[in-house]
């Protein structure tokens, strides 16, 4: 499956500038291992060392928090869109 | 948002405002230091930002404070500026109101309401931080200011940048309670209502400040933002003569309110202006948005996001930015966190307004029932003198109580009809 994956400026810096990026994969884990391999910088702002989510950052596919589904098990389908967004907002 | 993009959208450099200046800021996470920029996280780790204060400064005494005027910023040596802050100079300093009989009720033996409800100009605690907030938009130029809210939030915004001439883009759930809507809008801010929940909407600002350069107070401009907050464990510090209360019970929807309530009594602690423990910080919750006591209560772990459902709108945040850190402040200080029903908060705010004479917005309800609860399991003992954190004003969301109390009778305009009500 494809699907885009948009970023935020702070973590764009670690992927040669660009905001959003192609990524292939079943499941959004599987998505973000692959932005992984290309962008190794990114790896330990997506992944912590458990392999959950980074702590600071909140995945959203399709506008739907994705801990309200499977996590990293969500399923993605062609022409899915997940955005990375900070943590660190609101209240 | 990183410095770069700010700088490319319009931040004009420090010294255009050489006599007034935010404050440096520096990760909480991993302690990486910034220069001072409207950017709430920290370019290494993604942590968040707060102010570095110089701890070589000078701080005034007891009898210094009281004598400046009763704004919160008669504690400005602990806010994020150096120099004298020029917009919204006269929020803050609200009453703190003994409530012999509710302190009667719960079983303690004394009792204060902190009355933000009464808070200047928009009647909730939401007047302080934006009030450092529109401080820090001040010391980067930036003309635009805006914020994700659940209503009071958007309230202050709205009338802090009117006042300030500056514009304002605020975003709120479609379905915020009307008054709160209205508030709003009276002062002609840029209001948008967003389809979905809060997180929704936070969700959205914070790629909104990623992507148009605004000072979104509670996104980019959090961190200086936050630091309002602080004031009030400083005025109840100093209102109950330069002591601490051994509780205070508030409520939570980002957590930033306990979070900062603990910064602020630790600071004044630190300073040497009260002696003796950290009051107890206990927090309260509705039932259909408790995130932050499910952390509470299971002690490790993070926090699980819920979808909210609940008439305390203003505490409907099922995605807590400052969860992990509430809790924490909670646990260190040997504090509790409760979460009340729908009706419990209505009857909460009964309870409050029948024995103080204080009208609280649903968020009041939701701290004096978590106060009730706490009372009755043994969390608040029979010793303790205990604040209750009042932040919103009732009069802002009269819905849940239109049939909750009696309807008023209607009678003829004879003193005989008086006369039967009297003997009824």
């Amino acid at each position: 499956m494809s699907l885009q994956v948009s970023l935020p400026s702070v973590l764009s810096r670690l992927a040669d500038g660009n905001r959003s990026i192609s990524a292939s994969g079943k499941t959004v884990g599987e998505a973000v291992a692959d932005v992984s391999r290309r962008f190794p910088s990114l790896a330990t702002r997506l992944v912590d060392d458990s392999g959950q989510p980074y702590p600071f950052v909140t995945y959203y596919l399709n506008d739907e928090d994705i801990r309200f589904g499977g996590g990293f098990d969500t399923s993605v389908r062609d022409g899915d869109e997940l955005t990375i967004v900070s943590a660190v907002a609101g209240g | 948002m990183t410095a770069s993009v700010l700088d490319v959208a319009g931040v004009v450099p420090r010294d255009r405002h050489a006599s007034f200046s935010a404050r440096p800021l520096v990760c909480e996470n991993c302690g990486a230091r910034f220069e001072p920029e409207p950017s709430a996280i920290c370019l290494h780790c993604l942590g968040p930002l707060v102010p570095e204060y110089d701890a070589e400064r000078s701080l005034p005494s007891p009898d210094e404070i009281a004598a400046r005027a009763p704004s919160l910023w008669r504690y400005r040596e602990w806010l994020p500026f150096d120099g004298a802050p020029t917009l919204s100079p006269d929020s803050g300093f609200t009453p703190l109101v003994e409530a012999p009989e509710l302190a009667r009720r719960l079983g303690v033996a004394r009792l204060w309401v902190k009355n933000d409800a009464v808070s200047h100009p928009t009647l909730s605690f939401k007047d302080r931080v934006v009030s450092t907030a529109i401080n820090a938009a001040h010391a980067f130029n930036l003309d635009v200011v805006g914020c994700a809210s659940t209503g009071n939030l958007a309230n202050a915004v709205a009338a802090h940048a009117a006042r300030a001439g500056k514009s304002a883009w605020i975003f709120i759930p479609h379905d915020l309670e009307p008054a709160k809507v209205l508030a709003t809008a009276i002062f002609a801010p840029k209001l948008v209502r967003v389809q979905g929940t809060y997180d929704d909407v936070n969700r959205l600002c914070a790629q909104d400040a990623d992507s148009f350069g605004w000072g979104l107070v509670n996104v980019n401009l959090r961190a200086y933002y936050g630091e309002g907050s602080k004031t009030m464990a400083f005025e109840i510090t100093e209102q109950l003569g330069w002591r601490a209360p051994t509780a205070v019970v508030a409520p939570m929807a980002g957590g930033a309110l306990v979070t900062k309530l603990h910064r602020g009594f630790r600071d004044f602690s630190n300073a040497g202006l009260f002696s003796g423990p950290l009051p107890r910080l206990h927090g309260g919750q509705a039932t259909g948005c408790a995130p932050i006591v499910r952390l509470v209560e299971r002690g490790v772990g993070r926090i699980e996001p819920v979808i909210p459902s609940t008439i305390a709108r203003s505490l409907a945040i099922g995605n807590p930015a400052d969860g992990l850190t509430a809790a924490r402040a909670i646990t260190e200080t040997n504090g509790w966190a409760a979460a009340v029903t729908d009706a419990e908060l209505v009857a909460g705010i009964r309870l409050l307004a029948e024995t103080t004479g204080i009208f609280a917005e649903t968020a009041g309800g939701v701290t004096t029932a978590a106060a009730v609860q706490l009372a009755q399991s043994g969390r608040l003992r029979p010793d303790d003198e205990v604040v209750l954190c009042i932040t919103g004003n009732g009069l802002k969301t009269l819905d849940p109580l239109t049939d909750s109390l009696p309807a008023p009778p209607v009678i003829a305009p004879k003193l005989s009809a008086v006369a039967a009500l009297v003997e009824s």
